[in-house]
Parts: C-alpha cells; structure tokens; sequence
C-alpha cells in the first residue's frame, strides 16, 4: 500500500514574508482557487509571523486577519483552511477565537523549540471548541533530539494532535532530520511533520529524508515562496512523491499549473538562495540578524560573515542584538592581535 | 527597649502568597525596607526552591497559601499576591472580606491599575484596597507612552513589545500569556489615550540570557521630538528613583510614520540574575507602593495619636 503524506502548503502565511506581508487580496483568491483545483488539503494563510502578528515590530500587514480569513474561507472547499499563531502575538479571545468563527479547520499553534509550554492553553481551546490542533516547534535545530521530544510532549500532552518541526534557519542535512524524526516518531503517538527552509538548497531531500524516518505530514511552498532563502518547493516535493510512490491526493498537472499562477501572482517572485542566505543556513542564525550585523561589521570593519559564524557558535536568537556588538568587538580584537604579531615578525 | 518595640511596631505587616519568582524576590526586597517587615511567606510546597530559600532567610513560612491568613488574619496588613491571574480571583475575595489591603502581582486586573511614576498618589488617595501592577512590561512601557502622551494628546497608535529570558519567565507567566498581553494593551491605553494599542512578549531562550528589554512605537501625525525626548528623559529620572536598573537604550527617535523608544532593565539580582530586569522592575513598582502606603498609615497614626492627647 503506498505510503499517504499530508501535504500543509503555507505559500499564503510564510510567503507573505517574502513580500513583507503586502500581498494582495487577489493573490489570495487566486492561489486559493489554484491549491484547492489541484487537490492541496490544507492551506495555511495569515501574516508571516502568523495571527495576530501585524505590528511595528515585524511588519504591519496589508490585509487584517479577518479580511484575510473570510476571503481565504470562500475560496476553499475541499482544502482545508489552516492558520498559524504565536502565542505572545496573539490571544485566545482576539485571535483564535476569530479564527474558530471564520471558520479555520486546523490551527497550528507555534513556539520557539524549547518553549513548548507556552501553547498550553491555546493548543487546549482550539480542541475545546472541536477544532484540529497542531503543535510547530520553530528552530528546532537549536534543540538535541531529547530536548525536542520532551518539549513535543508536552504539546502532545495539551492535546496537539500533530507535531512539526521547523527548520526555520534552513540548517539542517539529512541526518539530522532522520536523527530528529524518528526520535519524534519513536516517542510520541501522534503524527510528525517537517517543514523545510532551503538555505542550503536541502529542503527537499531533508523532506523525503524526514518521510523515509516515519514522518507524514510535509510542509510546502508554491515555487519555495517564503522567508530568506524559501521554503522546500511544494511542485518539486509533489513531483518527487509521485516517483517514489508516495500518496499525496494532489494532482501534479493542476499544482505545476498553480506554480505558473503563482509566478504571475505574486511580485517579486520566488526567493533565491542569497549568499546571506548560504551563511545563515551555515551557521545555523536567523537571516533576520542580517541588518544589525552588516551595521556591526562595517562599525567593527570585520567580515560580516564571520559575525555570522560566530553568532552560530554562541547560540544566537533574534533578540540578542547586543551579543552582536560583542561577537564584532571581539574579532575586531583578534584581528588587531593577529596584525600585530605579524608586524613584530616583520 | 520600648523604643526598639516601636520601631518595628511601625513597620507595615507583610504577607507574600506564592512562593515563585517574584514572590521569593519581593521576600529579599520586603527584608531590605525600612517601612516593610514580612510577616508570612506562603507557597504550597516547603520543597520548592523559593520556600527553601524563604525558610533559610529566617521569614515565617506555611504551606498553606491563603489559608494561613485566614487561619489567622491578624498576622499581615498587607498582602502580595503572587500566584496567578485565574488564583487572585479567588484570593481577593477573601482578602476583601476580611478587610486587607492587597497588593496584585498577576495580571487579573481587578483592582486600580498603578504605576508608581504615573498615579502613586492617586492610588492612595482613592482609598482602593486592591493594587494592581498591570505586568512586567507594563511597568517597563507605559511611563514611556504616557511620558510622550504628555506631549502629543491624540496618538493614534501604541505597541509595545517586550523580550525577557526565558529563564526569568516562571510556569504562571507562562501560563498567563493572554493575560499578559490584556492588561498591558488595557492599561497602555489607559494612561497614553492612545486610540489602538497592543502588547508583544518573546520568551528569548539565548544563553547567556538576554536582559529585559522593551521598545515603544507610537504613531503620531508630526511628533515633536524634542519635547518628547525632555518628556521622556524627565520620565526615566522618576523611575530610576524606584527602579535603579531602567535605563534609556534609544532615545525617542524619529524612523518613518512612527517615534520608536527603546528601554532596558537590569535587575538588582537580589533573587535571580540581573538579567530578570522584568521581576525587578514589577517587583521595585510594587515595593515603592507599599513603603507609600507604610508611611501614609503611620502618618495617620501619629495624627490620631495627637489627636488622642489633645483630646
């Protein structure tokens, strides 16, 4: 019996990243139509950074959420309307509430890997109200594979009836994505999924590294739209099932036709893979880091891309603006030293 | 001898219920105070970490949270509540009954929103028995929107968003998010008038931890900058008279539609790290309104006793 894959397509959420949340109503209806012709079963919408997100702080959306949900909900029948959040942007009377009444079928409620017990009572009410409820552990190659589990447990424990991990950085190989997987599959009864960044063009290997370990829900983008570098390509990943021999329910025709929508749809189109991207990916940072270093390597006149490597070494996550001065003060140091004793030995 | 009974007679009774973070910390500052003596320490459990270290601190502990104040009302004045938003509810109530004055740490708003800075008099001379600290990054933000309020009367939006360590952040804070967020977005627009506000807070997992940190934006149709940088800098003044560790990282500066504000709070690492600026600061708030108070009941005392002789 072949092997079925629960396809999640966040073009219309992480996509919006990649137009700093302006896309446009018609961008809805219209990739909305294309997912739900071609067989695509869940489709997630929203602000980037999910519900409740908009703001000065990682960008005002061009649609409010209500908008973006009613005209997401008339456009999908057979596909199923999915939505992310942030519990810290939103709130479950602003927010989730909303969404159960504008009809969301699966919410994906979301922390950082090691902060799972955040989602506790939002993961809760979406069940209460007989919604389906996923849990999404974000940068969890930040995590070991014990950490990840005892923290999806935790979910699993407040009653997510799925979990996916991220690889929001685009950091990982294929081992690491087996090493997680199944260490996920093998410690937990609910289904595991993984949603690929392709800094390191391995979104779609990590993918069918990620089903072969026993994970069955996949996260894809139409032409890899998405934050930085994209996410892994929702056309190939379809594509490269069928050969397998996977059982995706989506048609192959009708989603290349979608990606031909989606090219005239949505301006600027498909993310590259960036040298900056390359570099975050290397070394395991959030590419959001960009500004900031490029600011610290020009003051510190030291190689940006070191700051990055750096950073990866420390650990960094988004927030930790200061560890950046550090991180430069201190190659600028080293380099000063190195300069020097090169001088004496001249 | 008499004299020395008086002495500590004068101090106000403190009770703390909740035996966290930021019940454990008041416990060192309460210790600290001039004005303040605690009384009662009370958690659920004499193995948690806060109870252990209350017990070697030589305060008065029970396992019995509320309970050992109604067991014996007599014991306190004044009462922290450091438990939970869903827990005050329940605690005040209570509390009410038997006629204490409440100090609430959660975020249930049920009392009179203070902020030292803003509305200390205010707040005491409403005579409200229930004191509420709004959050962490309220006492962070909200001088700040109200600071630049002072200024431009009619802004048309403020966000504020706050990352803490993830350390710094016990299971109530976490459990309490939704809460977090209410009654910082209420009181914002509370004390700036700002017609949209809204509240975001990360859990920052980065090791070594990051310091409390909160940036403000306001949307404001042609802000005047310099009076809003004198409005805001006098603000800091205030609250570093109670809140040592506040410090103005960005000035109010100008970046499009938008003025944006950054602050950061260094703790005074009495129970955890110097990087839970957010405990510091709520707790710094909330010990600066019960010294108020303490001196404010003596002041009445004294006046009753000179009435008493004249009499």
């Amino acid at each position: 019996m072949a092997k079925k894959i629960l396809i999640s397509d966040p073009t219309l959420r992480d996509g919006n990243h990649a137009v700093r949340h302006q896309l446009s109503r018609e961008s809805f209806i219209a990739y909305c139509k294309a997912a739900e012709a071609a067989g695509v079963p869940i489709v997630e919408v929203g602000h980037g950074n999910g519900l409740g997100a908009s703001s000065l702080l990682v960008g005002e959306c061009r649609l409010s959420d209500d908008e973006i949900l009613a005209i997401s909900r008339q456009n999908l029948t057979r596909s199923r309307l999915g939505i992310h959040v942030i519990p810290g942007f939103c709130t479950i009377k602003h927010d989730l509430a909303k969404a159960v009444e504008a009809g969301v079928d699966v919410f994906r409620i979301a922390s950082h890997c090691t902060e799972a017990d955040i989602t506790d009572r939002h993961i809760g009410y979406v069940r209460e109200a007989g919604k389906e409820a996923f849990g999404v552990l974000m940068m969890s190659h930040m995590a070991s594979p014990a950490i990840l589990l005892e923290e999806a447990k935790k979910m699993e424990s407040y009653g997510a009836e799925a979990i996916i991990i991220m690889d929001s950085a685009g950091a990982y190989f294929p081992e690491d994505v087996t090493e997680r997987i199944s260490t996920l599959v093998d410690g937990l009864s609910i289904p595991v999924g993984f949603h690929g960044h392709n800094n390191l063009g391995m979104a779609v290997i990590n993918s069918v590294h990620a089903v072969n370990a026993g994970a069955t829900i996949i996260d894809g983008t139409i032409r890899g739209f998405g934050a930085g570098a994209g996410n892994t390509q929702l056309e190939v990943l379809v594509a490269v099932f069928e050969r397998m021999g996977f059982e995706t329910g989506i048609d192959l025709y009708k989603i290349l036709d979608a990606a031909d929508i989606a090219e005239k749809e949505f301006n600027p189109v498909a993310p590259s893979i960036s040298p900056l991207s390359i570099v975050s990916g290397l070394a395991g940072v959030f590419s959001g880091f960009a500004k900031p270093v490029g600011r610290a390597a020009v003051d510190y006149n030291v190689d940006l891309r070191d700051i990055f490597f750096a950073l990866g070494k420390r650990n960094a996550v988004a927030g930790q603006e200061s560890l950046i001065i550090e991180v430069a003060r201190d190659l600028a140091a080293e380099k000063d030293a190195q300069q020097g004793t090169t001088g004496k030995k001249g | 001898m008499k004299t020395a009974h008086m002495t500590t007679a004068k101090k106000l009774k403190i009770a703390i219920i909740g035996s966290g973070n930021i019940g454990t910390d008041l416990l060192i500052k309460v210790m600290r105070s001039e004005h303040l003596t605690c009384t009662l320490f009370a958690g659920r459990n004499f193995n948690s970490t806060g109870m252990k270290r209350a017990n070697a601190l030589g305060a008065t502990i029970s396992d019995r949270g509320i309970e050992a104040i109604v067991n014996d009302p007599s014991i306190c004045d004044l009462v922290f509540d450091c438990t939970s938003a869903h827990a005050h509810a329940q605690h005040w109530a209570v509390l009410d009954k038997l006629g204490k004055t409440v100090i609430d740490m959660t975020p249930a708003k049920l009392g009179e929103f203070c902020i030292p800075a803003i509305n200390a008099d205010q707040c005491l001379a409403s005579g409200t028995r229930n004191i509420n600290m709004i959050t962490c990054g309220g006492q962070s933000s909200i001088p700040i929107g109200y600071a630049i309020s002072r200024v431009h009367a009619d802004i048309d939006y403020i966000e504020v968003a706050s990352s803490i360590a993830s350390r710094s952040a016990g299971p109530a804070t976490r459990y309490n998010l939704d809460e977090y967020i209410e009654t910082t977005q209420d009181a914002l627009q509370r004390f700036s008038g700002a017609k949209r506000t809204k509240a975001i807070l990360i859990l920052n997992p980065a090791h070594p931890p990051i310091d409390m940190q909160t940036t403000i934006y306001a949307k404001i149709a042609q802000p005047d900058l310099p009076a809003i940088r004198a409005s805001v800098a006098e603000m800091v003044e205030t609250l570093k008279k109670y809140v040592p560790g506040y410090q103005l990282i960005v000035p109010p500066t100008i970046e499009g539609d938008k003025v944006t504000t950054t602050i950061k709070v260094l703790g005074a690492g009495d129970y955890l790290p110097q990087y839970a600026g957010n405990l510091d600061i709520i707790n710094c708030a909330a010990i600066a309104m019960a010294e108020l108070i303490a001196k404010s009941a003596r002041s009445i005392e004294s006046a009753h006793s000179v009435a008493a002789k004249e009499a």
